[in-house]
């Protein structure tokens, strides 16, 4: 019996399938969102994160698979309400920002205000610019304004934060929280861990074109990784390590990262075996280490 | 410092060579001009006269019948056949022909200020042989059109061509390589809304600058206009309209501007030789004129000629009008069928 306060989902994937020949980028993907909430896509180049969410826009057709928008197939409505702001998106040539902007935003019926936009997205001081210099977070907060020039109700961010400086990156979070709280729903694509932990109410991860775990930040946490990483800068010759009591991985530059729930028992062990502790870096585990320990291998080689 | 010289030397030729368009084009290019020129005027003499012969020579006597075989086998001495007199008179009068004979009736035309009229003239005296079979002269005031001026139709119509193909259609392949036209897709606009607003904004451009390029040449070299203005500007209309339909044709799914740059030259360098834009196919071999009559820039520029240089009217260049309007409608419905937002 459904619940009385459930609401359809604004957005949900049956089992999505992708190939390119005989390449399964996407294989068999199913969730679902609810209205209001940051749902993120984490996962490394090439698992399928961008291929999956171009479906959803309609931008590639699936092999198979059901997509739907309110409860129903999508159709002219759907481009009508969502926005979109791509990975890696040239602008018109010669135009200013505010052209730029201006030129989108009559594409829609619905429109947010001019002067709404240019406040949200920090674009002032550079409306009279020319599209060919802004630098690269202007570009992306330029493309994040022409994705809610409609005020839509679901907005796709596909790597929004991808090459920018910790300052862009910053100003750019501070846009989708703004977004969050007029009630938008997001759908964000993203390799970087701390983003996804920062932004998404609701996180699944990719992987091969699967999805591998799924749940809020902190249930995944909870669920997968509740213990502590131990980072041994390394070389660590690999007999030092064997029938070690807890999962090691080797990672960048010759690195190695110990997950253990018991660090006392494991700092013993490490020093029973004279392996060199110099360096050694010891935190409370995070989304790189579930997907390292679910995966192998590491969310960024 | 040879070092750093030889590095970059040897880093500049591996680029060239690597660019397979550009190296195609610098080697292919020239092979084609001359490939193309040979074919155009194999077994032509650079100087040849030509005589527009109308009219039926059937009723003609023995010995007059002999006069004309002789004359017609004269070298150097091209005959083209005309329905209409008024229109190879016409055609002498602006020194595109040298004379013009009407086997029927016996009796010939020259222009009093064409040279070649006085040759050929001499040639056909000699193939009478003063045998007076009753040769019937006639003069017309000519004025040889200046070849600047008859020129000037052609370079509009290059121009209003290159602006057509590469400044739509390269535009396309670039938008759509760097990903501008997939933003789109991703809106409500549809394919042929966007086609639309491209051609529309093409035609003002180009439109305008012919009109000031027009303007300016009117003013400096004083070219008349013969025809009506209004007319041309139908012709410059529909021809625009022509040429950046072909272009968006070009551009439909391409998404390599290399391909894309190869392709628009392919079409553009031998319609620019092939459309009469620098020299007149008037005496070419037949399937020259044939060729020549399917590019949409050949319908332009003959348009426009006939109505700037001979002051032609509507009922003179309807079919051609119509050629053009046909062909922007066929290019501009495949264009919009196979229109793709996205790189393939």
């Amino acid at each position: 019996m459904t619940h009385p306060q459930e609401k359809t989902p604004i957005l949900e994937i049956r089992q999505l399938v992708k190939t390119f020949g005989s390449f399964t980028a996407v294989s068999g993907v199913s969730f679902s969102i609810s209205e209001g909430i940051c749902y993120g896509l984490l996962g490394p180049n090439g698992a399928g994160k961008t291929t999956t969410i171009e479906m959803i826009e309609g931008l590639l057709a699936p092999d198979s698979g059901e997509i739907l928008y309110k409860g129903k197939k999508r159709d002219s409505r759907f481009y009508e309400e969502v926005g979109i702001q791509f990975q890696n998106t040239e602008l018109p040539h010669q135009l200013t920002v505010g052209e730029t902007l201006a030129t989108f935003r009559s594409l829609y019926r619905r429109k947010r205000s001019m002067d709404d936009l240019i406040a949200l997205c920090h674009l002032d001081d550079i409306l009279h610019k020319d599209n060919r210099k802004i630098s690269g977070g202007q570009k992306q907060r330029l493309l994040l304004a022409m994705a809610i020039a409609n005020d839509p109700d679901l907005v796709f961010l596909d790597e929004p934060t991808t090459g920018l400086d910790p300052q862009a990156r910053r100003h750019l979070w501070d846009i989708v929280f703004q977004l969050k709280s007029r009630g938008k729903t997001l759908v964000l694509t993203t390799h970087y861990m701390e983003e996804a932990q920062f932004l998404c109410d609701r996180i699944a991860i990719m992987d091969n074109g699967r999805i591998i775990a799924e749940d809020t930040p902190a249930g995944l946490l909870n669920d997968h990784v509740k213990g502590t990483s131990l980072i041994l800068p390394g070389p660590v010759h690999p007999d030092k390590l064997k029938d070690f009591p807890f999962p090691w991985f080797p990672v960048r530059e010759n690195s190695v990262e110990i997950q253990t729930m018991d660090i006392q028992r494991c700092l013993q062990e490490l020093l029973l075996r004279q392996i060199d502790l110099t360096g050694v870096t010891v935190r409370p585990q995070n989304l790189e280490d579930l997907f390292l320990k679910l995966t192998g291998h590491a969310l960024r080689e | 410092m040879f070092v750093r010289i030889w590095a970059l030397f040897m880093a500049r030729n591996k680029e060239f060579v690597r660019d397979r368009s550009s190296l195609g084009w610098s080697l292919l290019f020239p092979f084609l001009v001359i490939a193309g020129f040979s074919l155009m005027f194999s077994g032509r003499v650079t100087q040849t006269y030509t005589v527009g012969m109308v009219g039926d020579p059937a009723k003609l006597g023995v010995d007059r019948a002999q006069v004309l075989e002789r004359f017609e086998n004269t070298r150097f001495v091209d005959t083209v056949a005309f329905e209409n007199r008024d229109d190879a008179i016409a055609r002498l009068g602006r020194h595109s022909l040298d004379m013009v004979f009407d086997r029927g009736n016996f009796e010939y035309w020259v222009s009093d200020s064409s040279p070649g009229s006085y040759i050929v003239e001499k040639m056909l005296l000699a193939a009478e042989r003063r045998e007076h079979k009753s040769l019937r002269r006639n003069t017309v005031q000519g004025r040889e059109i200046p070849y600047v001026e008859w020129l000037f139709p052609g370079i509009l119509g290059m121009n209003m061509m290159f602006s057509g193909l590469f400044g739509v259609g390269y535009v396309v392949v670039h938008y759509r390589k760097n990903g501008v036209l997939k933003r789109l897709s991703a809106s409500p606009m549809k394919a042929w809304e966007y086609l639309l607003s491209q051609v529309l904004s093409r035609v003002v451009i180009m439109f305008s600058t012919t009109a000031i390029v027009y303007a300016g040449c009117v003013l400096l070299y004083r070219f008349p206009c013969r025809g009506s203005y209004l007319l041309l500007v139908l012709v410059f209309l529909l021809g625009s309209f022509s040429m950046i339909s072909l272009g968006l044709l070009v551009a439909a799914r391409l998404s390599s501007e290399e391909l894309a740059g190869g392709l628009l030259n392919l079409i553009s360098w031998p319609m620019m030789f092939l459309s009469g834009v620098w020299f007149s196919l008037e005496g070419s071999k037949p399937w020259v004129q044939s060729v020549s009559n399917i590019f949409p820039l050949t319908h332009l520029i003959e348009s426009a000629r006939l109505v700037m240089n001979e002051g032609a009217g509507f009922h003179d260049i309807r079919i051609r009008l119509l050629i053009m309007l046909i062909m922007s409608l066929v290019f501009l419905a495949a264009g919009s069928l196979m229109f793709e937002w996205k790189k393939q």
